[in-house]
């Protein structure tokens, strides 16, 4: 252990904050999460609760499986991971039926499958296990919020150009696209609201992000 | 304690669950007034708005309370009013009715005395969308045949598909149809490809929500079969 105590905010622990906004992003990079990505974008304000919930639900089991790190047998690690996950999944399902009714019902199974989100896991294993409970912290903050940027991206893109809409939290529906342009001809591509879509919004972004960073060009 | 022994493993399994069943339990049970109250909150939001009585949380139970209050009781299918308390009737479980046949079923009923005297009759249903359970209400005049307004809610439905009906623009179009046709029951139809604006029994479905919009047709005929002799009486 070093005797000089790190900054909180030390150039390497911005850097856990900050990759995976970017170049390592879990869900253009590394393309984990996938599957919640295409199922709760139909719309932005799901995206937008679905992410605030991920970043709880990741900061907080990268923080409690830090602090039990040297103690978790590693035969049962994935199982003591996982229990962890539901928990808090189950934390969160609970806490916003109880304040945040309205959301919660539109959330209903998106909630509880956030268990299966891979970015989790994947975390847990690769950093949490093996890091003090500061970066761990930073490092699950990162990851979730370059889940959410993603999740949000891709739901305002859906649902603007699906609905002519963008519902927001604690607002509601509100109408983006003028009713003018609607009687100028243009209709709303319904195609965007179905899964397939957010397959291709996110395969935009994907060429977008790796056209302007060439190293992540994996030319093998 | 050697850390990769059996005994450490299930020691720490053992606690581990004890302890997380111990928290869940505790909020679970710290939460549940709270989300109960938020259920009967969204179910009298969603009777009232059933009668165009837009509700929020912070009013409903007033308004629930001067429009409805204990104007609530249970009829059988034979159509006779049961003897059951009106906070009773509020909490019938749909879920589990809806299981039983159609003549062993308890049927609330819910009776709305509107500012200008009229009487509505608002009539919970429940049925299978795609995903999950679908739900509503309808009211109907006091010639217990037309429709005064309809709400629809669903579990799990696609958003943007069949999620749709629980929108204003399809609740709509329920206003003014009739459900029986000469003293017949014909239920209202939800029809794939649209009908007229003036057709009697029947509104458009929703595109790319054809399961769900066949499981709300469905949901209808079921629970107005299921209250017909009420509505004869």
């Amino acid at each position: 252990m070093s005797s000089e105590k790190e900054p909180l905010f030390s150039s390497k622990n911005l850097k856990l904050l900050t990759t995976p906004l970017g170049a390592q992003n879990p869900i253009t990079v590394q393309v984990l999460g996938i599957c919640s990505a295409l199922a709760v974008t139909a719309k932005l304000e799901p995206s937008i609760v679905m992410s605030l919930s991920v970043v709880f639900v990741l900061v907080f089991s990268n923080l409690i499986v830090s602090l039990l790190r040297n103690t978790i047998p590693s035969r049962i690690r994935i199982i003591v991971q996982l229990t962890v996950v539901a928990s808090l999944v189950i934390l969160v399902d609970q806490i916003l039926k109880a304040f945040a009714y309205e959301v919660s019902k539109q959330l209903s199974v998106f909630v509880g499958l956030i268990i299966t989100n891979c970015i989790i896991m994947g975390r847990l294993e690769a950093f949490a296990l093996g890091n003090k409970p500061w970066p761990a912290v930073l490092d699950g903050f990162g990851n979730a919020a370059g889940y959410g940027l993603i999740l949000v991206i891709v739901g305002f893109v859906r649902e603007l150009f699906g609905t002519g809409n963008l519902t927001f939290p604690g607002i509601g529906e509100v109408q983006i696209v003028p009713d003018i342009v609607y009687e100028w001809g243009y209709v709303d591509n319904g195609l965007m609201i179905l899964p397939p879509m957010a397959l291709i919004t996110v395969g935009i972004i994907i060429w977008v992000q790796r056209s302007k960073n060439k190293d992540l060009v994996d030319i093998s | 304690m050697d850390r990769q022994g059996n005994t450490y493993t299930f020691l720490y399994a053992s606690v581990m669950v004890i302890v997380v069943a111990t928290v869940l339990a505790f909020v679970a049970e710290a939460l549940n007034p709270i989300q109960k109250k938020n259920e009967e909150e969204a179910k009298m939001i969603d009777i009232l708005k059933s009668v165009n009585i837009e509700s929020t949380t912070a009013n409903v139970a007033e308004k629930y309370e001067q429009y409805i209050g204990e104007n609530v009781y249970i009829v059988n299918f034979e159509g006779e009013r049961q003897d059951v308390k009106p906070q009773a009737a509020f909490n019938i479980d749909l879920s589990k009715e809806v299981r039983k046949p159609l003549s062993d079923r308890q049927y609330p009923v819910f009776e709305c005395h509107l500012d200008n005297g009229e009487v509505k009759y608002i009539l919970p249903v429940r049925g299978k969308g795609l995903w999950g359970p679908i739900w509503g209400y309808v009211a109907l005049n006091d010639d217990k045949n037309t429709i005064f307004g309809a709400t629809f809610d669903h579990k799990g439905e696609t958003p943007g598909l069949g999620a749709e009906i629980s929108t204003d623009a399809f609740q709509q179009q329920f206003k003014g149809k009739t459900i029986f046709d000469n003293g017949d029951l014909v239920s209202v139809d939800v029809v794939k490809g649209g009908v007229p604006d003036d057709a009697p029994h029947g509104v458009d479905a929703i595109s790319g929500g054809t399961i769900t919009s066949q499981g709300l047709d469905a949901m209808l005929e079921d629970y107005f079969n299921g209250y017909e002799a009420f509505l004869k009486k």
